[in-house]
């Protein structure tokens, strides 16, 4: 239970841990909040030859308001996210998944860039980033790279970002008036990764009913339920009442959606039901939302 | 703090624990629960799993409950450390250490050092906690002689010790 030893690198800046990356620790890992890389070192699942730790980069801890969007810079922590009152006012969805990532000591020090460039299937701000259509900055020596959250997971632990760039921020864009909202996740103990989860986003966008319906944990990455957001946005646009009707339908297409996608992570019925059971119950709870603002 | 890029072999290493500036060396793989027991003698930071599942190395960090197992010392570097060792003083118990004697909220006490450490960090945050935010706030500190229900009334019972007298320094 020690890691294996490494080089130790501390990087000052962002120029600096790109020079690191690119140099000296070459092949190494880069050292966030540590909460899933230091216990894989520990386990000596993980055996890096060098590690940045990108921890005294203290500038790109904040989180702002610009330009209509929220931006989030990647050494943010957890707990800075979840008290976040600007965060709690404009980001609710977002507000809300924050408690349910593991335990005081763990929000503590978890960043965000590092929970997304993990990219554990199970975790919760790879699944609410992409519902909320987050934009993601990355930095390399050639300059900025720029890739929306559903471009970027791209499998189990596996992003589009190469071994020789940063994640530097998150942008969030604000969604208009009458957003509803919901994320649920079932897992067995408080705190733990979730079996299946579902974040859910309606809000008007240049005078249209929109539906963002994004499922995690029995999925390799974060998965849009297409059908579903199709289906919501056009009853909405008929301001139907009747969404209480398709709730089993919406359960019906989520699982069928997830048992014929490609990220599927294994053949589990159990798995599939779960998720579906939490997306109907999560559409339920933004269109009670949606329409009693 | 100056950046480094660090040679094979130990690092220089300063920080306080419990008040006390301690300066050394380690080496980068050591991890804080590690430093702390072995080369300050803090052994009241038990080490139970070593992979940030159990709780029981939790430590306040800049007055934050973390993990001391998944923390690398160097981590540690500048920073102010609290530990068990240091709530008491002289004879007096901490408030918490107090309610949790006087509930009855340990019985092997393997887990009580992080127990502490955890509602400390949320009686800081929240005067007076509910019982769904006690419960939630040790929620990462896991007790394997189910202990649970008499913990909770300990901290529950020292927020409303706290509450009603001077603060403890």
């Amino acid at each position: 239970m020690k890691p294996a030893p490494f080089r130790y690198y501390r990087a000052g800046s962002l120029p600096q841990a790109l020079e690191l990356l690119n140099g000296a620790a070459e092949g190494g890992k880069l050292l966030a909040g540590g909460q899933s890389l230091v216990p894989l070192m520990n386990l000596r699942l993980a055996r890096p030859e060098a590690l940045i730790d990108l921890n005294p980069i203290r500038e790109l801890s904040y989180i702002r308001s610009e330009n209509g969007e929220i931006a989030i810079g990647a050494l943010t922590r957890h707990r800075e996210m979840e008290f976040s009152a600007l965060i709690a006012r404009e980001l609710p969805v977002l507000g809300a998944v924050m408690p349910q990532i593991g335990h005081p000591a763990i929000r503590n020090r978890g960043t965000l860039g590092g929970s997304l460039a993990h990219a554990d299937p199970a975790a919760e701000l790879p699944c609410v980033l992409t519902a909320l259509d987050a934009k993601l900055i990355m930095v390399g020596s050639s300059g900025e790279r720029v890739a929306r959250a559903e471009d970027f997971f791209i499998g189990t632990y596996t992003t589009t970002l190469s071994d020789h760039e940063i994640l530097k921020e998150a942008r969030i864009p604000l969604t208009e008036a009458n957003a509803g909202w919901s994320f649920l996740e079932f897992s067995r103990r408080h705190g733990d990764f979730a079996l299946a989860e579902t974040a859910v986003l309606l809000f008007t966008k240049d005078g249209r009913a929109s539906a963002r319906v994004v499922v995690g944990g029995s999925v390799d990455r974060p998965l849009r339920v297409r059908s579903v957001e199709t289906l919501l946005e056009n009853e909405l646009a008929r301001n139907s009442n009747s969404i209480e009707n398709l709730l089993p339908e919406i359960e019906r297409l989520t699982v069928s959606e997830v048992q014929n996608s490609e990220a599927a992570r294994e053949d589990s019925e159990y798995l599939r039901n779960l998720t579906g059971v939490l997306a109907r119950r999560a559409v339920k709870e933004a269109v009670d939302r949606w329409s009693q603002p | 703090m100056e950046p480094t890029v660090s040679p094979p072999g130990p690092l220089k290493l300063s920080l306080r624990v419990n008040g006390v500036s301690y300066v050394g060396e380690v080496e980068p793989r050591k991890t804080l629960a590690d430093f702390l027991r072995e080369d300050l003698g803090f052994t009241g930071v038990n080490l139970g799993c070593e992979h940030g599942v159990c709780g029981a190395c939790s430590i306040l960090l800049d007055g934050a409950v973390v993990r001391s197992c998944i923390l690398l010392a160097v981590q540690a570097d500048g920073s102010e450390i609290a530990t068990i060792e240091g709530l008491a003083q002289s004879e007096r118990l901490h408030p918490v250490q107090q309610a949790f004697l006087e509930h009855h909220a340990l019985q092997c006490g393997f887990c009580t050092p992080g127990m502490v450490m955890a509602a400390i960090d949320l009686l800081t945050r929240v005067r007076s906690p509910t019982e769904p935010q006690i419960r939630e706030a040790l929620s990462g500190n896991l007790c394997m002689c189910t202990g649970y229900t008499n913990i909770v009334r300990a901290v529950r019972a020292a927020a409303e010790e706290t509450a009603t007298s001077p603060k403890h320094e």
